[in-house]
């Protein structure tokens, strides 16, 4: 299944006609070769740079506040700094496991929920006939063209106007909450799902479920047994792109939480780099590694998949 | 109800899907628009009304007076450049967010294109190795990206400022030099031109970011173009400027335009770097619009101004949606090549 899925997805982009038969011109001269692998190596040194500084001053030893120069391997290089972030990263009592488990809560149920109820609307949009459709659909590209910024002010401010007494918890303010921040994160989620999954069911053929009608299936059983399926690698990337998108939210999070409990990796990530704190820089950059390694692994060995995802969805656009 | 009918009704159903209309439809639609309704919809009906009020950090109590109806006052006082907080001037922040995105995008695009250009030349060694490495940027989270980028400006401890010392020094220039605040120099680099040295630091942070995605774009166009195209413009007599202007390019804008104004909305509202770098500064002078309304509302707590700015915001971005829309359009009969 994800075969015919991985196949689909290619075919939705329009670059993918093989039409390369023999090479127009035969290899380059040795010359021409040397001058090119040049401007290739000098190009892979400056997208290698900063990720191996990064890398570099995250084996520096804590004892010194600054990197003392531009060294691959630092002397003394060691995996303290890595062994302390992931012990306590800020002056907040709260580990590296603790803060990514609330970015985990967020980043799982905020692309969970949005790609299991858009999928519903993408199919409505994609393969239903109803009044209102080109309207609702604007409305929905519409909300999409807003930035996250721009529901800031009023999902702070109704947020924090459900605040409840709970008999176990005590005083809740939903907008000092996970679940507020996994909510507004939501709001912006949502219509991209729906988006981004009526772009991929358009692509689907009919005849699969002309085939099941003829055989009785019912519109639900369709939407069951075939589209969905069907689905599973645009839903996976959706999911995957909610999930980043998630797991380095930083706006609402920043701006609603203000519990330790509750502080995400984004949040100290900003708190750690802040021109007036005094944290070590190898903790800073072991801290940025860990967190950018789980969603840049993913990417990598996904990378087919995300980006004609991507590029075709900018096409729709 | 027998099968025999049930299926008749659906071959039916099938033959005329092209006019139906479903009631179960609207069952589909419900938990998205439910969800939609109370979480996106109605709030940003609610920030309308938060506009025209003064809604302050005394409203927000439980329980606490309703704010004061203050008629347009937040936007004239936005449009007017006439808030009370340090460093606010609206056109210059329109400007400025305009230049940064055109200005990043047309970057990003020529050297997306060059670049593929250059991974597509035939018998290219290590091509694989290149192509797979030259995607770093893009699977690094921008958050992180533009974090490590500022460490990477510390005037005194930077990457960028110890590679220019060591690159000087092998030129004689004494390491003193190459003490730039990058981030935070106050005088402009280039006298004539009114942009502080952080747009150009942030321009080469967000060249290193943005131009693998465009150079993924281009590879998919120029592997699309048929080599017939080449050898027939070779016949023709056209030389190898020609050859690009007439048969490449002809390939490369329907598929590096709709990109390119991708690029532009994202780069508009791209609000990271321009947050954790340089913070807007010097002076506000490389604040975005998105970074203004976030700092409106997080650091000021002025929500009924916050509102009304992200109301004016809405429009600014439906203006440059209907003006790229329409620029998408005029170029898609290339895509019917």
């Amino acid at each position: 299944m994800t075969a015919t899925g991985a196949s689909a997805l290619r075919t939705r982009s329009r670059f993918s006609r093989p039409s390369m038969r023999r090479s127009r011109r035969g290899k380059p001269s040795l010359l021409r070769q040397a001058l090119l692998q040049a401007c290739a190596i000098g190009l892979l040194f400056t997208v290698m740079f900063p990720i191996i500084w990064v890398f570099s001053l995250s084996l520096d030893p804590l004892n010194r506040s600054r990197p003392d120069g531009l060294n691959l391997i630092p002397t003394n290089a060691t995996l303290e700094a890595y062994r302390q972030v992931l012990e306590q990263p800020t002056n907040n009592p709260i580990s590296f496991f603790g803060l990514a488990l609330n970015s985990l809560k967020i980043a799982i149920g905020s692309s969970i929920i949005s790609v299991g109820i858009g999928v519903t609307a993408a199919y409505a949009f994609s393969r239903l006939h109803f009044r209102g459709r080109e309207v609702l659909m604007l409305a929905i590209l519409g909300v999409l063209m807003l930035p996250a910024v721009a529901t800031l002010t009023p999902l702070f401010v109704l947020l924090n106007q459900v605040q409840v007494d709970l008999p176990l918890v005590g005083e809740f303010n939903l907008r000092n909450s996970l679940l507020g921040v996994g909510l507004a994160i939501i709001s912006g989620l949502l219509p991209f799902a729906i988006w981004n999954l009526k772009g991929y069911l358009d692509t689907i053929p009919h005849d699969l479920e002309e085939a099941a009608a003829v055989d009785g299936a019912t519109g639900n059983q369709t939407f069951l047994r075939i589209i969905l399926p069907l689905a599973v690698p645009a839903l996976a990337v959706t999911a995957f792109l909610g999930f980043v998108s998630g797991w380095t939210e930083f706006y609402f999070s920043w701006m609603f939480l203000t519990k330790v409990e509750d502080e995400t990796l984004a949040m100290a990530l900003y708190s750690m780099q802040g021109q007036f704190t005094n944290t070590p820089w190898s903790l800073f950059s072991a801290f940025a590694i860990l967190f950018a390694i789980p969603p840049a692994v993913v990417y990598f060995l996904a990378q087919r998949y995300i980006t004609s995802g991507l590029a075709v969805g900018a096409v729709k656009g | 109800m027998t099968v025999a009918t049930t299926s008749a009704k659906a071959k039916g159903k099938a033959a005329t899907s092209g006019r139906r209309t479903t009631r179960g439809a609207y069952l589909y639609l419900v938990p998205a628009f439910l969800v939609m309704g109370v979480i996106t919809l109605y709030p940003l009906l609610y920030q309308v009304w938060m506009s025209f009020t003064d809604y302050g950090i005394q409203n927000l109590r439980a329980g606490s007076p309703a704010p004061a109806f203050v008629g347009i006052q937040n936007y004239v006082d936005v449009l007017a450049s006439q808030l009370a907080i340090p460093n606010f001037n609206f056109v210059r922040l329109i400007l400025y967010n305009i230049w940064w995105a055109l200005s990043n995008v047309a970057i990003h695009v020529v050297l997306g294109v060059a670049i593929a250009l250059l991974m597509h030349v035939k018998g290219l060694w290590f091509k694989r190795f290149y192509r797979a490495l030259f995607i770093l940027p893009v699977v690094i989270p921008p958050i992180i990206v533009a974090t490590v980028w500022k460490n990477m400006y510390d005037p005194d401890y930077g990457a960028i400022n110890q590679l220019l010392a060591l690159l000087g020094g092998w030129f004689g220039i004494s390491a003193d030099v190459f003490q730039i605040d990058w981030l935070r120099q106050i005088e402009d680099p280039i006298p004539f031109i009114p942009l502080p040295l952080a747009f150009f630091a942030m321009l080469v942070t967000n060249t290193w970011l943005g131009w693998p995605l465009n150079a993924v774009v281009a590879t998919g166009a120029l592997q699309s173009i048929p080599n017939e195209l080449y050898e027939a413009a070779e016949i023709d007599g056209a030389g190898p400027w020609q050859r690009f202007k007439t048969v490449t390019l002809t390939y490369l804008r329907p598929a590096m335009l709709p990109y390119a104004i991708y690029g532009f909305v994202i780069t508009f509202n791209l609000f990271y770097l321009a947050y954790f770098m340089s913070a807007g500064g010097p002076f506000g002078r490389t604040e975005l619009l998105v970074t203004q309304a976030y700092r409106l509302v997080n650091d000021q707590r002025l929500y009924g101004v916050g509102a009304s700015f992200a109301v004016i915001m809405f429009f600014i971005l439906l203006v440059i949606t209907l003006a790229t829309n329409r620029m998408a359009r005029a170029t898609r009969s290339y895509e019917d090549l």
